[in-house]
């Protein structure tokens, strides 16, 4: 970056990108030694993520003696347990996408509209900032205390207020449970994520579309939407990987079979030695892999656009 | 703000105009402005009600004592439950371990590819974000062959739970290097090194004394991340059969769900009071780095 004007009073010898002239091997040398330098990261990564992920992909197409098949591969398209698991998956990941980002961004646009330096502001985003990382087990334990079957709301309701509303805690364990937790954890979430891009609506718009004669409709509709849609887009995209990747608060709360993708992951790895077929698993990895990289790839598209108006 | 669109008014009508529109536009923006607050004041109210009822929830559950009585037994039960400190103590090393190799692979790498080899920055880049691309479950699939033939091979060190570090570095890497970079980005580190060698000193020496020192938000914001993923890292430990501190509490919650929902409240309020203290102690721009290093991939 701005290392180019301050590189003129090295020696020459030094790696530079100018014109090649005398001491050109010396030079290549140096400037292989500098590469050389990257060796170890690009090592551990290929060893501790490249690798795997070959692995996956490899293993997918491979049969346990190690020939190419396309069984496993296609048993993601018919075999009925892994297509609704799929199918489950996504649209808890859509759903508590959606509601995440609809809550998180009235969130965040309550914080945005008051003391930017005020007290509220700084306990609402450490405390999201806390929230967003607590997904998995400790989550479900939460929500275990507040609406299991000996938790603090199913108690409330069941013998203090005498209502037969979530009395039964059952639905907790089940896809509509892990849908209200994964809500939970959208929320924070989006919180952190969109809360710059609302910062850069700039007062000055406000302002310019009330000058107009514009209220909060017109505002939305014309200025603050269009601005924002990208950035809400981008976020959006984020929760889903964000939904659709997770697995530990699943494998916590839901105690009856594997109704989602990541938990049918989890069966193949722990069954494999048994039935014989550990490749079953790759080939669902590899599903995962994909759908998420088609994800975050549209979610590069929209980044790149949504950078020119908010930063 | 307004005074432009006042200017040209009150000149074409000097008092009334600018009398008129003057308050009636402060009118309606307070008006505005109450009702915005309502609004605000109901998504707090219920929004972070929504947020902070389980928290509650959790400190209900975990003092419940017999009949009705309140009881911090569940937190004195947590010291006295051998597989639980075991637990703790294993997670924690894997946090140390996993700040130190993070820092070790990604300060010296990240310097030298804004120093000598800025062509190498976008695949760096690049590298550091992929692990969002690829689910923990999906690198766990891929990953166990690789551990278990570390366990026939490498010994008692092969063996270990600490041997997780190696993958909890992987997965912090986005994290982590989004907060270093927003650092780096903040001091002309081309400069810096370029003065420290002139003066005589090596790399180690150089990225140790001047480096390190000019980013010390950026690390610490990476180290506090790297502790949090660590200590709620559940996936890869359960599925690879190590006892780290999830793994013990899930354990646990199926034969006394009171010390599990006390243990998760007190790592969930040591993560805060983490959070906490790099917002308080980092200087400048540590909060900054906090935000970037959680929004992935901007």
């Amino acid at each position: 970056m701005t290392d180019l004007p301050v590189s003129a009073p090295r020696p020459p010898t030094a790696q530079t990108v100018g014109p090649a002239s005398g001491g050109a091997g010396a030079r290549r040398l140096r400037g292989l030694g500098n590469y050389l330098a990257l060796v170890p990261f690009h090592a551990y990564v290929g060893l501790f993520l490249i690798l795997p992920t070959l692995i996956v992909a490899v293993g997918a197409f491979t049969t346990t003696e190690g020939q190419f098949t396309l069984d496993n591969v296609s048993r993601l398209f018919t075999d009925e347990v892994y297509v609704s698991a799929f199918t489950r998956s996504i649209q808890l990941a859509v759903g508590t996408a959606i509601g995440g980002a609809i809550i998180g961004g009235l969130l965040a646009w309550a914080v945005v509209r008051g003391d930017p330096d005020g007290l509220l502001r700084q306990v609402v985003i450490a405390v999201s900032g806390v929230l967003a990382q607590f997904g998995g087990v400790m989550l479900a334990f939460a929500f275990l205390a507040t609406f299991g079957f000996n938790g603090l709301v199913t108690i409330l309701f069941k013998d203090v207020l005498q209502v037969n509303i979530l009395t039964d805690a059952s639905w907790l364990y089940s896809l509509t449970g892990l849908a209200v937790v994964y809500t939970y954890f959208q929320i924070p979430l989006m919180l952190i994520i969109f809360l710059p891009s609302l910062d850069g609506l700039r007062q000055e718009w406000y302002d310019a579309s009330a000058s107009l004669g514009g209220g909060a409709w017109s505002f939305w509709r014309h200025v603050g939407g269009p601005i924002l849609a990208p950035a809400f887009l981008g976020a959006l995209l984020l929760l889903f990987t964000n939904a659709f990747s997770a697995y530990a608060t699943a494998a916590a709360l839901i105690s009856q079979g594997s109704p989602i993708i990541t938990l049918q992951i989890a069966d193949a790895m722990q069954s494999e030695i048994v039935l014989g077929q550990e490749n079953v698993g790759k080939a669902l990895a590899l599903g995962m892999i994909i759908i998420v990289s088609l994800v975050m790839l549209l979610y590069a598209l929209i980044q790149r656009r949504a950078s020119r108006w908010v930063r | 703000m307004t005074a432009t669109p006042g200017g040209p008014l009150s000149a074409a009508a000097p008092d009334g105009g600018a009398l008129i529109a003057r308050p009636s536009g402060r009118g309606s923006g307070r008006r505005g402005s109450r009702r915005q607050l309502s609004i605000r004041i109901a998504i707090f109210v219920v929004v972070l009600g929504y947020l902070i009822l389980p928290l509650f929830a959790m400190l209900e559950f975990s003092t419940r004592g017999d009949y009705g009585s309140r009881t911090l037994g569940s937190y004195a039960a947590i010291f006295n439950d051998p597989n639980l400190t075991d637990g703790i103590v294993t997670s924690l090393e894997i946090a140390v371990l996993t700040v130190l190799g993070m820092l070790f692979l990604l300060v010296p790498t990240m310097v030298w590819t804004i120093v000598r080899v800025p062509r190498m920055r976008r695949a760096v880049e690049f590298l550091c974000l992929l692990p969002l691309a690829i689910p923990a479950i999906v690198i766990v699939v891929g990953i166990a062959p690789i551990y278990r033939w570390m366990g026939q091979n490498l010994g008692a060190v092969g063996a270990s739970p600490l041997t997780l570090a190696l993958i909890d570095i992987i997965l912090v890497l986005p994290f982590a290097y989004r907060a270093i970079e927003a650092s780096l980005r903040s001091i002309d580190v081309a400069t810096l090194a370029d003065a420290s060698r002139s003066l005589g000193a090596g790399w180690p020496r150089t990225i140790l004394q001047v480096i390190v020192p000019n980013i010390r938000g950026g690390i610490l914001s990476a180290s506090v991340l790297a502790i949090a993923l660590v200590l709620g890292e559940y996936t890869i430990s359960s599925l690879l059969a190590f006892d780290t501190l999830q793994v013990v509490i899930y354990l646990l919650g199926k034969r006394d769900p009171f010390i599990s929902v006390a243990v998760s409240l007190a790592a969930l309020v040591f993560a805060f009071v983490l959070l906490i203290v790099i917002t308080r102690f980092a200087p400048g721009g540590a909060r900054r780095g906090q935000l970037q290093a959680e929004e992935p991939l901007t």
